[in-house]
């Protein structure tokens, strides 16, 4: 059965590896349903963020091939129920629609949205949330005719305590230096 | 003579100022690095003009096609467990690898392939010679990198070293801009010993190897299955000790072949669609399944659905990504195949299993029976490819190095050559690429330079990579080549006559008179047609000092039996077309 899963990874920052990654969903005809790629607290490492719709089982091993890798250095995957998360969208509506009646006013305040620009021949809001909420108000504000949409991929953070990425690089060097003692 | 001294070394330690391409070839030296296998064209002629400048430390081999070079660095990778190293030039030169360079992915071969590639300020302009083969080698490669500086040579080609031969190793791809090679710097080098982000192997995993070892000592009918993790690891001794402790019957997958001796008491054979019967049965009655360094191909399981779910699992594997992938493991113990087996055997209980040992006697009795009598021993005057490959095999007292193509002529070599030691059967696996044969014998013959090297190819399969008779007479390379002739692709009109009613659909050649082509080379050669001409021809081959063709011309509509059809579960594997 397929879900939703929020797949996270941790890189070098590296020319070529986001191809890399994509390519093991395009070999299993996976589709990406949103990507989001950026710098993590630590310089120089990159988090991705990639949000798919797959059975389990297909994901974790598409988890386990990307973390395999090379430039890769810890991939997850969770549940939505697992973590926060958050999508940001644009919407640009023009300026007279929200001059001829306080309506798109009203609705931005209910949506707990946020007005980013105003000039002469546009509006530019600004609201945070699930796909379903700015979704929402994609449908409220399209009654006065939205000219431009846009949506962000998602970030998404987990519910459990810790993610310290400084203290896995930690635990990442004592086992290459226990493996290379091993193999002397 | 007395050790260098301090300032000696220090000295060398200090940077000398060159060119990326003569850094390039220092580096190689670094790596012990004493082969190339390559092909030069515009695009690396600043690495090909350095070159010429340590023709007494490396010997490099011209190959005829940039294919021939990749599989030749296959060859000699796979014979030596050495890093083996192509050059090619930009463009058609670095598309040309890239089968190789997957077929070494997919078999776990570990390469470095360096490309020359457009000066860098021409970088996505579409020039001449210009392909994106970073973008193209992507899916194909355990990792690659694009050098557009002289200072980043170095560094990179000791971590595309250390990655190529590391954990499961794999084909690393450089891609190396014209400007690069030109620039100047200051060269020093040094090893790359690790890289944070990417662990080669798991520490000892204790805890599931003493489950593992419950399970093994609890099981009434153990059956152990053997990939190529056991030579990659250099766990061929390990690997015997542990069956001859459980007292465990074995089964080697096609690139597990020769990690155990054929005539070992418990080895039973091999796994897999043409494998032999006993395995394949066995596999859906044993109570504990032990895969150790393979990842359970399709081609070894059949249906998974209807593969060993009787069975308890435990998979001893290096690459996390194997578990789990196809075969769920009850037990999953990562790490090296040496480490685990030497500690799993510290483990169990010594304990004979006769009587289970004994079930697969009699499968392989029936197999003898119905398919190995007929395939050594035929009744009819045609030659059939088994009795070919195991003449050679004897001829040579199980000794040598055995490469084949792929097909029908792949799966006699498998079946009927008997291994007496390691790295002794060099094929394309997991890719299954026609062609492969002929300049990996090149690189086997190479890296094996003391070893007799037989090649058994198709008639198919050498025209694919035919021109690399050429190398192997401009190399004087005494490489036998047995080409077993049916003047079909005949693995696929196989496939044609039981699955799709005898339509032969484009499977018939007619062929050259390949004896007169390898005289062209200045090889000799013979073509045979009955058993007399082969014993006598087999023997002038094996006797004969240089390289030679022998071409043999077998049945025309044999086929490779037992056979697990396609989809099916391996229980059901057929000794005959009747059945």
């Amino acid at each position: 059965m397929k879900e939703e899963f929020i797949i996270s990874a941790y890189s070098e920052n590296h020319i070529g590896l986001l191809n890399r990654i994509t390519i093991i969903f395009t070999r299993r005809k996976v589709n990406i349903e949103s990507l989001t790629v950026s710098e993590s607290a630590l310089r120089g490492i990159s988090k991705f963020t990639i949000v798919v719709s797959e059975e389990r089982s297909r994901v974790e091993n598409i988890v386990k091939q990307i973390e395999k890798q090379v430039d890769v250095l810890k991939a997850y995957f969770h549940r939505n129920d697992e973590m926060i998360f958050q999508e940001i969208a644009l919407y640009k509506v023009p300026t007279q629609a929200l001059m001829e009646s306080d309506l798109i006013e009203r609705i931005v305040r209910q949506h707990n949205a946020r007005i980013l620009e105003i000039t002469k021949d546009y509006t530019v809001i600004e609201k945070t949330g699930h796909k379903e909420e700015t979704q929402e108000l994609f449908e409220g504000l399209n009654r006065f005719g939205v000219l431009q949409f846009i949506r962000s991929g998602r970030v998404a953070i987990t519910r459990s305590a810790n993610e310290r990425l400084s203290e896995f690089l930690a635990e990442r060097d004592a086992l290459l230096a226990s493996i290379e003692m091993k193999s002397n | 003579m007395t050790a260098p001294s301090k300032e000696f070394m220090e000295m060398k330690q200090e940077a000398i100022q060159m060119t990326g391409a003569e850094a390039v070839i220092r580096s190689l030296l670094e790596e012990g690095v004493e082969t190339i296998f390559g092909y030069p064209g515009g695009a690396i002629m600043p690495v090909y003009d350095a070159l010429y400048d340590f023709k007494e430390q490396v010997r490099h081999i011209l190959t005829r096609h940039e294919q021939g070079v990749v599989h030749a660095a296959q060859g000699y990778a796979r014979v030596t467990g050495k890093v083996g190293v192509c050059f090619a030039t930009s463009g058609p030169g670095a598309t040309n690898l890239i089968t190789g360079i997957a077929d070494a992915m997919i078999d776990s071969t570990p390469l470095v392939c360096i490309t020359g590639q457009v000066a860098s300020p021409l970088l996505g302009t579409d020039a001449f010679q210009e392909s994106d083969v970073v973008g193209i080698s992507m899916p194909v490669t355990k990792w690659n990198y694009q050098i557009t500086t002289p200072e980043e040579i170095p560094t990179a080609i000791a971590q595309a070293f250390y990655i190529a031969h590391s954990g499961r190793p794999g084909p690393v791809l450089l891609d190396l801009t014209k400007d690069a090679q030109f620039g100047k710097f200051d060269f020093s080098y040094k090893c790359c010993e690790k890289i944070r982000s990417y662990v080669p192997e798991f520490p000892l995993d204790k805890e599931n190897l003493k489950n593992a070892a419950g399970l093994i000592d609890g099981a009434k009918k153990p059956f152990l299955l053997f990939g190529q993790g056991v030579i990659l690891s250099g766990a061929e001794r390990e690997l015997q000790e542990f069956i001859e402790k459980a007292g465990i019957p074995a089964a080697g997958t096609l690139l597990g072949l020769s990690a155990l001796d054929s005539d070992h008491k418990l080895h039973t054979g091999m796994l897999g669609m043409h494998g032999n019967y006993g395995p394949n049965i066995k596999t859906n009655e044993c109570d504990v399944l032990i895969a150790v360094g393979m990842r359970f191909d399709d081609r070894v399981t059949g249906d998974v659905k209807r593969y060993a779910r009787q069975a308890k699992v435990i998979h001893l594997e290096i690459d996390p990504s194997e578990i789990d992938k196809i075969i769920k493991a009850d037990v999953a113990v990562l790490g090296d195949a040496k480490k685990s087996l030497r500690m799993l055997t510290r483990l169990v209980k010594k304990q004979e299993h006769k009587e289970w040992v004994n079930e697969f006697h009699q499968a392989a009795g029936i197999e003898m029976e119905k398919v190995i009598q007929r395939d050594l021993f035929p009744a009819k005057a045609g030659l059939t490819m088994g009795e070919v490959v195991r003449m050679a095999s004897e001829l040579t007292n199980n000794h040598s190095v055995v490469v084949a193509d792929v097909g029908q002529n792949q799966m006699a070599a498998a079946r009927y050559s008997k291994f007496t030691q390691t790295r002794s059967h060099i094929s394309s696996g997991g890719l299954g690429t026609m062609g492969f044969g002929l300049p990996a014998a090149i690189g086997a013959k190479i890296g094996a330079p003391d070893r007799e090297v037989v090649a058994f190819v198709g008639d198919g399969g050498l025209q694919m990579t035919i021109q690399e008779l050429g190398t192997i007479a401009q190399e004087h390379l005494p490489v036998k080549v047995v080409v077993l002739n049916n003047h079909f692709l005949g693995m696929v009109r196989q496939w044609q006559q039981l699955f799709f009613e005898h339509r032969y659909s484009f499977t018939e050649m007619v062929n050259p008179d390949f004896v007169k082509i390898a005289e062209g080379f200045g090889i000799p050669g013979k073509q045979v047609t009955t058993r007399q001409e082969l014993q006598v021809a087999m023997k002038e081959m094996i006797g004969h000092p240089g390289p030679y063709l022998l071409d043999v011309l077998v049945e025309k509509e044999d086929n490779i039996f037992p056979m697990v059809p396609s989809g099916a579960s391996v229980s059901d594997i057929l000794l005959s077309a009747e059945e």
